[in-house]
Protein backbone atom coordinates (compact mmCIF):
# COMPACT_ATOMS: atom_id res chain seq x y z
CA UNK A 1 0.00 0.00 0.00
CA UNK A 2 1.47 3.07 -0.97
CA UNK A 3 0.29 6.29 1.16
CA UNK A 4 1.25 10.02 0.69
CA UNK A 5 0.82 12.01 3.67
CA UNK A 6 0.15 15.99 3.54
CA UNK A 7 2.32 16.66 0.22
CA UNK A 8 3.44 20.00 -0.37
CA UNK A 9 5.10 21.57 -3.25
CA UNK A 10 5.67 24.82 -3.88
CA UNK A 11 7.56 26.72 -6.44
CA UNK A 12 8.48 30.03 -4.99
CA UNK A 13 5.26 31.68 -3.76
CA UNK A 14 2.87 29.34 -5.56
CA UNK A 15 1.74 26.58 -3.75
CA UNK A 16 1.23 23.72 -6.35
CA UNK A 17 0.52 21.02 -3.81
CA UNK A 18 -0.69 21.50 -0.61
CA UNK A 19 -1.64 18.58 1.51
CA UNK A 20 -2.05 16.18 -0.77
CA UNK A 21 -3.29 12.74 1.00
CA UNK A 22 -3.97 9.96 -0.53
CA UNK A 23 -4.02 5.93 -0.24
CA UNK A 24 -3.20 3.16 -3.07
CA UNK A 25 -3.71 -0.44 -2.02
CA UNK A 26 -1.46 -2.85 -3.75
CA UNK A 27 -2.16 -3.93 -6.85
CA UNK A 28 -4.85 -1.28 -7.69
CA UNK A 29 -4.73 1.69 -10.30
CA UNK A 30 -4.88 5.14 -9.62
CA UNK A 31 -5.68 7.89 -11.96
CA UNK A 32 -4.65 11.26 -10.96
CA UNK A 33 -7.47 13.35 -13.19
CA UNK A 34 -7.67 17.13 -13.97
CA UNK A 35 -7.27 20.10 -15.89
CA UNK A 36 -3.82 21.51 -17.13
CA UNK A 37 -1.54 22.95 -15.09
CA UNK A 38 -3.24 21.67 -11.84
CA UNK A 39 -0.35 19.95 -10.57
CA UNK A 40 -0.95 16.31 -11.50
CA UNK A 41 2.23 15.79 -13.24
CA UNK A 42 3.89 17.84 -10.40
CA UNK A 43 3.00 15.07 -8.30
CA UNK A 44 3.84 12.42 -10.25
CA UNK A 45 7.40 14.08 -10.00
CA UNK A 46 7.50 14.38 -6.74
CA UNK A 47 6.93 10.76 -6.21
CA UNK A 48 9.49 9.54 -8.51
CA UNK A 49 12.01 12.17 -6.80
CA UNK A 50 12.21 14.03 -9.61
CA UNK A 51 11.29 17.27 -7.75
CA UNK A 52 11.52 17.09 -3.62
CA UNK A 53 8.74 18.09 -1.41
CA UNK A 54 8.56 20.91 1.28
CA UNK A 55 6.37 18.76 3.56
CA UNK A 56 5.09 15.51 4.09
CA UNK A 57 5.75 11.60 3.63
CA UNK A 58 5.52 9.01 1.24
CA UNK A 59 4.93 5.93 2.86
CA UNK A 60 5.26 2.28 1.52
CA UNK A 61 3.71 -0.75 3.08
CA UNK A 62 4.04 1.39 6.58
CA UNK A 63 7.35 2.23 5.86
CA UNK A 64 8.64 6.19 4.72
CA UNK A 65 10.36 6.67 2.13
CA UNK A 66 12.31 9.29 0.12
CA UNK A 67 12.04 9.00 -3.71
CA UNK A 68 14.70 11.71 -4.63
CA UNK A 69 16.97 9.24 -2.69
CA UNK A 70 16.36 5.57 -3.41
CA UNK A 71 18.96 3.51 -1.42
CA UNK A 72 17.71 0.11 -1.08
CA UNK A 73 18.49 -2.27 -3.94
CA UNK A 74 14.57 -2.65 -4.32
CA UNK A 75 12.91 0.08 -6.42
CA UNK A 76 9.93 1.60 -5.25
CA UNK A 77 8.50 3.48 -7.88
CA UNK A 78 9.09 3.28 -11.83
CA UNK A 79 8.03 5.54 -14.69
CA UNK A 80 6.49 5.62 -18.25
CA UNK A 81 7.20 9.16 -19.18
CA UNK A 82 5.09 11.32 -21.10
CA UNK A 83 7.37 11.63 -24.40
CA UNK A 84 9.16 8.18 -23.39
CA UNK A 85 12.93 9.47 -23.41
CA UNK A 86 14.10 6.36 -24.48
CA UNK A 87 17.81 6.71 -25.30
CA UNK A 88 18.41 7.30 -28.63
CA UNK A 89 22.24 5.63 -29.14
CA UNK A 90 20.92 2.81 -27.33
CA UNK A 91 18.97 -0.03 -28.88
CA UNK A 92 16.11 -1.91 -28.03
CA UNK A 93 17.56 -4.29 -25.49
CA UNK A 94 20.14 -1.90 -24.34
CA UNK A 95 17.88 0.36 -23.17
CA UNK A 96 16.21 -1.79 -21.00
CA UNK A 97 19.45 -3.72 -19.72
CA UNK A 98 21.43 -0.67 -19.13
CA UNK A 99 20.05 0.48 -15.55
CA UNK A 100 19.80 -3.36 -14.07
CA UNK A 101 23.07 -3.94 -15.46
CA UNK A 102 24.61 -0.45 -13.84
CA UNK A 103 22.25 0.21 -11.27
CA UNK A 104 21.77 -3.18 -9.78
CA UNK A 105 24.64 -4.70 -10.64
CA UNK A 106 23.19 -7.56 -12.89
CA UNK A 107 25.04 -9.78 -15.00
CA UNK A 108 24.49 -9.13 -18.85
CA UNK A 109 23.26 -12.30 -19.59
CA UNK A 110 20.45 -12.02 -16.72
CA UNK A 111 19.81 -8.95 -17.18
CA UNK A 112 19.19 -9.61 -21.01
CA UNK A 113 17.25 -12.93 -20.60
CA UNK A 114 15.03 -10.87 -18.28
CA UNK A 115 14.44 -7.76 -21.10
CA UNK A 116 13.61 -10.41 -23.70
CA UNK A 117 10.90 -12.03 -21.20
CA UNK A 118 9.66 -8.39 -21.07
CA UNK A 119 9.22 -8.08 -24.52
CA UNK A 120 7.90 -11.14 -25.29
CA UNK A 121 4.76 -9.72 -22.89
CA UNK A 122 4.69 -6.63 -24.06
CA UNK A 123 4.52 -8.05 -27.75
CA UNK A 124 7.95 -6.73 -29.03
CA UNK A 125 9.71 -9.99 -29.57
CA UNK A 126 12.09 -9.02 -32.82
CA UNK A 127 12.73 -6.00 -31.71
CA UNK A 128 15.87 -6.11 -29.64
CA UNK A 129 18.09 -4.83 -32.08
CA UNK A 130 16.30 -1.80 -33.57
CA UNK A 131 16.96 1.43 -32.11
CA UNK A 132 14.13 3.31 -30.67
CA UNK A 133 13.42 5.60 -34.12
CA UNK A 134 12.98 2.80 -36.13
CA UNK A 135 9.92 2.04 -33.70
CA UNK A 136 6.57 3.38 -33.69
CA UNK A 137 5.11 5.27 -30.62
CA UNK A 138 3.37 2.32 -29.77
CA UNK A 139 6.43 0.06 -29.62
CA UNK A 140 8.07 2.95 -28.22
CA UNK A 141 5.63 3.21 -25.67
CA UNK A 142 5.76 -0.17 -24.83
CA UNK A 143 9.67 -0.78 -25.01
CA UNK A 144 9.33 2.05 -22.04
CA UNK A 145 7.22 0.16 -19.59
CA UNK A 146 9.89 -2.73 -20.17
CA UNK A 147 12.92 -0.41 -19.50
CA UNK A 148 10.62 0.74 -16.55
CA UNK A 149 9.57 -2.90 -15.42
CA UNK A 150 13.26 -4.33 -15.72
CA UNK A 151 14.40 -2.18 -12.73
CA UNK A 152 11.23 -4.32 -10.44
CA UNK A 153 9.63 -1.41 -9.34
CA UNK A 154 6.96 -2.14 -6.36
CA UNK A 155 4.90 1.04 -8.43
CA UNK A 156 4.61 2.31 -12.23
CA UNK A 157 3.32 5.34 -12.81
CA UNK A 158 2.59 6.80 -16.55
CA UNK A 159 2.83 10.12 -17.52
CA UNK A 160 0.02 11.08 -19.96
CA UNK A 161 -0.32 7.43 -21.61
CA UNK A 162 -2.86 8.49 -24.06
CA UNK A 163 -1.49 11.88 -25.16
CA UNK A 164 0.96 10.73 -28.10
CA UNK A 165 -1.26 7.86 -29.61
CA UNK A 166 -3.43 7.99 -31.81
CA UNK A 167 -7.05 6.89 -30.54
CA UNK A 168 -6.98 3.41 -32.34
CA UNK A 169 -3.66 2.85 -29.78
CA UNK A 170 -5.58 3.61 -26.45
CA UNK A 171 -7.02 0.53 -26.01
CA UNK A 172 -3.94 -1.11 -26.63
CA UNK A 173 -2.54 0.67 -23.57
CA UNK A 174 -5.65 -0.02 -21.79
CA UNK A 175 -5.30 -3.63 -22.20
CA UNK A 176 -1.36 -3.45 -20.87
CA UNK A 177 -1.90 -1.55 -18.10
CA UNK A 178 -4.87 -4.09 -16.88
CA UNK A 179 -2.74 -6.92 -17.88
CA UNK A 180 -0.58 -5.85 -15.42
CA UNK A 181 -2.52 -5.30 -13.21
CA UNK A 182 -4.16 -8.69 -13.57
CA UNK A 183 -0.57 -10.91 -14.63
CA UNK A 184 1.73 -9.10 -11.84
CA UNK A 185 -0.65 -7.48 -9.49
CA UNK A 186 1.14 -4.35 -9.90
CA UNK A 187 0.07 -1.31 -8.40
CA UNK A 188 -0.21 1.59 -11.02
CA UNK A 189 -0.55 5.17 -11.12
CA UNK A 190 -1.77 6.97 -14.42
CA UNK A 191 -1.61 10.69 -14.60
CA UNK A 192 -3.72 11.97 -17.17
CA UNK A 193 -6.95 14.55 -18.04
CA UNK A 194 -8.31 11.75 -20.24
CA UNK A 195 -11.14 10.85 -18.19
CA UNK A 196 -12.76 8.16 -20.49
CA UNK A 197 -9.28 6.33 -20.12
CA UNK A 198 -9.15 7.02 -16.24
CA UNK A 199 -12.97 5.43 -16.04
CA UNK A 200 -11.68 2.52 -18.02
CA UNK A 201 -8.83 1.32 -16.39
CA UNK A 202 -8.90 2.88 -13.07
CA UNK A 203 -10.08 1.52 -9.78
CA UNK A 204 -10.20 4.86 -8.21
CA UNK A 205 -9.56 8.69 -9.66
CA UNK A 206 -8.13 11.02 -7.53
CA UNK A 207 -8.78 14.77 -8.41
CA UNK A 208 -6.31 17.81 -8.48
CA UNK A 209 -8.29 20.72 -9.18
CA UNK A 210 -8.20 22.19 -6.36
CA UNK A 211 -5.07 23.47 -6.05
CA UNK A 212 -5.48 25.56 -9.04
CA UNK A 213 -8.13 27.74 -7.29
CA UNK A 214 -5.36 28.22 -4.55
CA UNK A 215 -2.57 29.99 -6.79
CA UNK B 1 59.29 16.33 -63.55
CA UNK B 2 63.07 16.70 -62.56
CA UNK B 3 61.89 19.92 -61.17
CA UNK B 4 59.08 18.54 -59.28
CA UNK B 5 61.38 15.64 -57.76
CA UNK B 6 64.12 18.47 -56.96
CA UNK B 7 61.02 20.66 -55.27
CA UNK B 8 59.41 17.60 -53.29
CA UNK B 9 61.41 16.91 -50.61
CA UNK B 10 61.34 20.44 -49.54
CA UNK B 11 57.65 21.01 -49.52
CA UNK B 12 57.05 17.43 -47.90
CA UNK B 13 59.27 18.82 -45.37
CA UNK B 14 57.32 21.70 -45.11
CA UNK B 15 53.95 19.57 -45.30
CA UNK B 16 55.37 17.91 -42.09
CA UNK B 17 55.23 20.81 -39.95
CA UNK B 18 51.60 21.42 -41.44
CA UNK B 19 51.03 18.32 -40.02
CA UNK B 20 52.73 18.67 -36.71
CA UNK B 21 50.66 21.19 -35.87
CA UNK B 22 47.46 19.74 -37.05
CA UNK B 23 47.85 17.17 -35.23
CA UNK B 24 48.83 18.44 -31.98
CA UNK B 25 45.96 21.28 -32.05
CA UNK B 26 43.56 19.43 -32.83
CA UNK B 27 45.00 16.45 -29.66
CA UNK B 28 45.23 19.56 -27.37
CA UNK B 29 41.93 22.11 -28.10
CA UNK B 30 39.64 18.94 -28.73
CA UNK B 31 39.48 18.08 -24.62
CA UNK B 32 40.58 21.50 -23.69
CA UNK B 33 36.91 22.74 -25.97
CA UNK B 34 34.71 19.99 -23.97
CA UNK B 35 36.43 20.93 -20.68
CA UNK B 36 35.52 24.47 -21.12
CA UNK B 37 32.04 23.90 -22.64
CA UNK B 38 31.36 22.22 -19.59
CA UNK B 39 32.11 25.49 -17.93
CA UNK B 40 30.04 27.50 -19.70
CA UNK B 41 27.16 25.25 -19.04
CA UNK B 42 27.87 25.27 -15.31
CA UNK B 43 26.43 27.15 -13.02
CA UNK B 44 29.68 28.79 -11.34
CA UNK B 45 28.46 32.46 -12.45
CA UNK B 46 32.51 33.84 -12.32
CA UNK B 47 33.81 30.83 -14.08
CA UNK B 48 31.15 31.15 -16.83
CA UNK B 49 31.35 34.84 -17.21
CA UNK B 50 35.38 34.42 -17.37
CA UNK B 51 35.05 31.59 -20.27
CA UNK B 52 32.59 33.42 -22.16
CA UNK B 53 34.98 36.78 -22.18
CA UNK B 54 37.80 34.12 -23.63
CA UNK B 55 35.35 33.15 -25.92
CA UNK B 56 34.40 36.32 -27.35
CA UNK B 57 37.88 37.54 -27.34
CA UNK B 58 39.42 34.29 -29.42
CA UNK B 59 36.39 34.36 -31.98
CA UNK B 60 35.89 38.10 -32.15
CA UNK B 61 39.61 38.53 -33.02
CA UNK B 62 41.82 37.43 -36.17
CA UNK B 63 44.01 34.39 -35.57
CA UNK B 64 46.72 36.29 -37.35
CA UNK B 65 46.35 39.01 -34.85
CA UNK B 66 46.88 36.16 -32.18
CA UNK B 67 49.63 34.51 -33.90
CA UNK B 68 51.25 38.25 -34.26
CA UNK B 69 50.62 38.60 -30.52
CA UNK B 70 51.60 35.70 -28.63
CA UNK B 71 55.04 35.96 -31.09
CA UNK B 72 55.76 39.54 -31.55
CA UNK B 73 53.97 40.88 -29.03
CA UNK B 74 54.23 38.97 -25.84
CA UNK B 75 58.24 39.12 -25.46
CA UNK B 76 58.01 42.60 -25.26
CA UNK B 77 56.54 42.35 -21.85
CA UNK B 78 59.05 39.36 -20.88
CA UNK B 79 56.58 36.28 -22.15
CA UNK B 80 58.85 34.37 -24.76
CA UNK B 81 58.30 31.22 -27.16
CA UNK B 82 59.71 29.77 -29.43
CA UNK B 83 58.23 29.91 -32.93
CA UNK B 84 56.14 26.53 -33.08
CA UNK B 85 55.49 26.78 -29.36
CA UNK B 86 53.93 30.04 -30.31
CA UNK B 87 52.25 29.12 -32.66
CA UNK B 88 50.96 26.22 -31.17
CA UNK B 89 50.13 28.18 -28.17
CA UNK B 90 47.63 30.53 -30.39
CA UNK B 91 46.36 27.48 -32.25
CA UNK B 92 45.11 25.64 -29.08
CA UNK B 93 43.85 28.72 -27.03
CA UNK B 94 41.73 29.71 -30.64
CA UNK B 95 40.50 26.42 -31.68
CA UNK B 96 39.72 24.80 -28.19
CA UNK B 97 37.26 28.04 -28.22
CA UNK B 98 35.37 27.67 -31.43
CA UNK B 99 35.11 23.45 -30.11
CA UNK B 100 33.70 24.38 -26.26
CA UNK B 101 31.20 26.70 -28.29
CA UNK B 102 30.06 23.88 -30.39
CA UNK B 103 30.22 21.19 -27.53
CA UNK B 104 28.15 23.70 -25.45
CA UNK B 105 25.52 23.48 -28.26
CA UNK B 106 25.58 19.58 -28.76
CA UNK B 107 25.14 19.59 -24.43
CA UNK B 108 22.30 22.02 -24.60
CA UNK B 109 20.96 19.81 -27.35
CA UNK B 110 20.41 17.05 -25.02
CA UNK B 111 16.77 16.90 -23.69
CA UNK B 112 16.25 17.38 -19.67
CA UNK B 113 14.14 14.46 -20.13
CA UNK B 114 16.91 12.09 -20.80
CA UNK B 115 19.07 12.93 -17.52
CA UNK B 116 15.21 12.33 -15.67
CA UNK B 117 14.79 9.11 -16.99
CA UNK B 118 18.46 8.09 -16.25
CA UNK B 119 17.78 9.32 -12.71
CA UNK B 120 14.61 7.72 -12.07
CA UNK B 121 16.37 4.62 -13.36
CA UNK B 122 18.94 5.41 -11.00
CA UNK B 123 22.12 5.60 -13.27
CA UNK B 124 24.84 7.64 -11.83
CA UNK B 125 25.40 10.92 -12.93
CA UNK B 126 29.04 9.86 -14.29
CA UNK B 127 26.85 6.94 -15.95
CA UNK B 128 24.33 9.06 -17.68
CA UNK B 129 27.14 11.44 -19.19
CA UNK B 130 28.76 8.03 -20.65
CA UNK B 131 26.21 5.89 -21.36
CA UNK B 132 23.56 8.40 -22.30
CA UNK B 133 24.55 11.90 -22.80
CA UNK B 134 28.18 11.97 -24.37
CA UNK B 135 27.31 9.73 -27.57
CA UNK B 136 24.24 11.87 -28.54
CA UNK B 137 26.86 14.90 -28.21
CA UNK B 138 29.47 13.85 -30.21
CA UNK B 139 26.90 12.70 -32.86
CA UNK B 140 25.34 16.26 -33.05
CA UNK B 141 28.90 18.05 -33.17
CA UNK B 142 30.60 15.96 -35.62
CA UNK B 143 29.44 18.21 -38.39
CA UNK B 144 30.59 21.00 -36.51
CA UNK B 145 33.68 19.19 -35.62
CA UNK B 146 34.22 18.98 -39.04
CA UNK B 147 34.20 22.15 -40.61
CA UNK B 148 36.61 23.22 -38.14
CA UNK B 149 38.88 20.47 -38.71
CA UNK B 150 39.10 21.57 -42.65
CA UNK B 151 39.40 24.82 -41.53
CA UNK B 152 42.55 23.97 -39.34
CA UNK B 153 44.15 22.39 -41.89
CA UNK B 154 44.70 25.49 -44.14
CA UNK B 155 44.64 27.68 -41.32
CA UNK B 156 47.79 26.07 -39.90
CA UNK B 157 49.15 28.02 -43.19
CA UNK B 158 49.08 31.43 -41.17
CA UNK B 159 52.17 30.10 -39.41
CA UNK B 160 53.96 31.65 -42.11
CA UNK B 161 53.94 35.00 -40.67
CA UNK B 162 55.79 34.45 -37.59
CA UNK B 163 58.35 33.00 -39.78
CA UNK B 164 57.81 28.79 -39.44
CA UNK B 165 58.91 26.92 -42.23
CA UNK B 166 55.69 25.41 -43.17
CA UNK B 167 53.91 24.07 -46.81
CA UNK B 168 53.04 27.21 -47.64
CA UNK B 169 56.42 28.55 -47.27
CA UNK B 170 58.28 25.77 -49.03
CA UNK B 171 56.35 26.50 -51.69
CA UNK B 172 56.64 30.58 -51.76
CA UNK B 173 60.19 29.89 -51.58
CA UNK B 174 60.65 27.90 -54.33
CA UNK B 175 58.16 30.11 -56.42
CA UNK B 176 60.36 33.17 -55.44
CA UNK B 177 63.75 31.21 -56.69
CA UNK B 178 62.99 29.55 -59.49
CA UNK B 179 60.17 32.10 -60.63
CA UNK B 180 57.64 29.03 -61.94
CA UNK B 181 54.26 28.50 -60.80
CA UNK B 182 54.68 24.69 -60.27
CA UNK B 183 55.64 24.76 -56.78
CA UNK B 184 52.16 26.47 -55.53
CA UNK B 185 50.12 24.27 -57.74
CA UNK B 186 52.21 21.37 -55.73
CA UNK B 187 51.41 23.28 -52.34
CA UNK B 188 47.48 23.61 -53.69
CA UNK B 189 47.69 19.85 -54.25
CA UNK B 190 49.13 18.80 -51.46
CA UNK B 191 46.75 20.84 -49.03
CA UNK B 192 43.73 19.06 -51.15
CA UNK B 193 45.15 16.11 -50.38
CA UNK B 194 45.27 16.95 -46.68
CA UNK B 195 41.65 18.36 -46.83
CA UNK B 196 40.10 15.31 -48.45
CA UNK B 197 41.65 12.69 -45.84
CA UNK B 198 40.76 14.46 -43.23
CA UNK B 199 37.12 14.77 -44.85
CA UNK B 200 36.87 11.37 -45.61
CA UNK B 201 38.01 10.03 -42.29
CA UNK B 202 35.43 12.54 -40.97
CA UNK B 203 32.33 11.08 -43.30
CA UNK B 204 33.71 7.20 -41.54
CA UNK B 205 32.82 8.78 -38.56
CA UNK B 206 29.61 10.88 -39.34
CA UNK B 207 28.49 7.32 -40.96
CA UNK B 208 29.46 4.94 -37.97
CA UNK B 209 27.12 7.38 -35.77
CA UNK B 210 24.43 7.31 -38.43
CA UNK B 211 22.71 4.34 -37.53
CA UNK B 212 20.50 5.73 -34.71
CA UNK B 213 18.42 8.97 -34.86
Amino acid sequence: MLELKNITKKFGQRTILDKVNLTIPSGQILAIVGPSGAGKTTLLRCLSGLETIDSGSFLWDGQEFDPANPTDSSQIIGVVFQDYQLFPNLTVLENITLAPTLALKKDKAAAEKQAKELLERLNLTGKEQLYPAQLSGGQQQRVAIARALAMKPQILCYDEPTSALDPALRGTVAEIILKLKREENMTQIIVTHDMDFAKEVADKTFTVTDFSQRR
Amino acid sequence: MNYINAILPSLLQGAQMTLSLFCWTLIISIPLGIIISLGLISHIKPLQLFLKFYVWIMRGTPLLLQLIFVFYGLPIIGVIFQRYDAALFAFILNYAAYFAEIFRGGFQAIPEGQYESARVLRLTKMQTLKHIVIPQVVKIVIPSIGNEVINLVKDTSLVYVIGLGDLLRAGNVATARDVTLVPLVLVGIIYLAMTGIASYLLKKIENSYSKWK
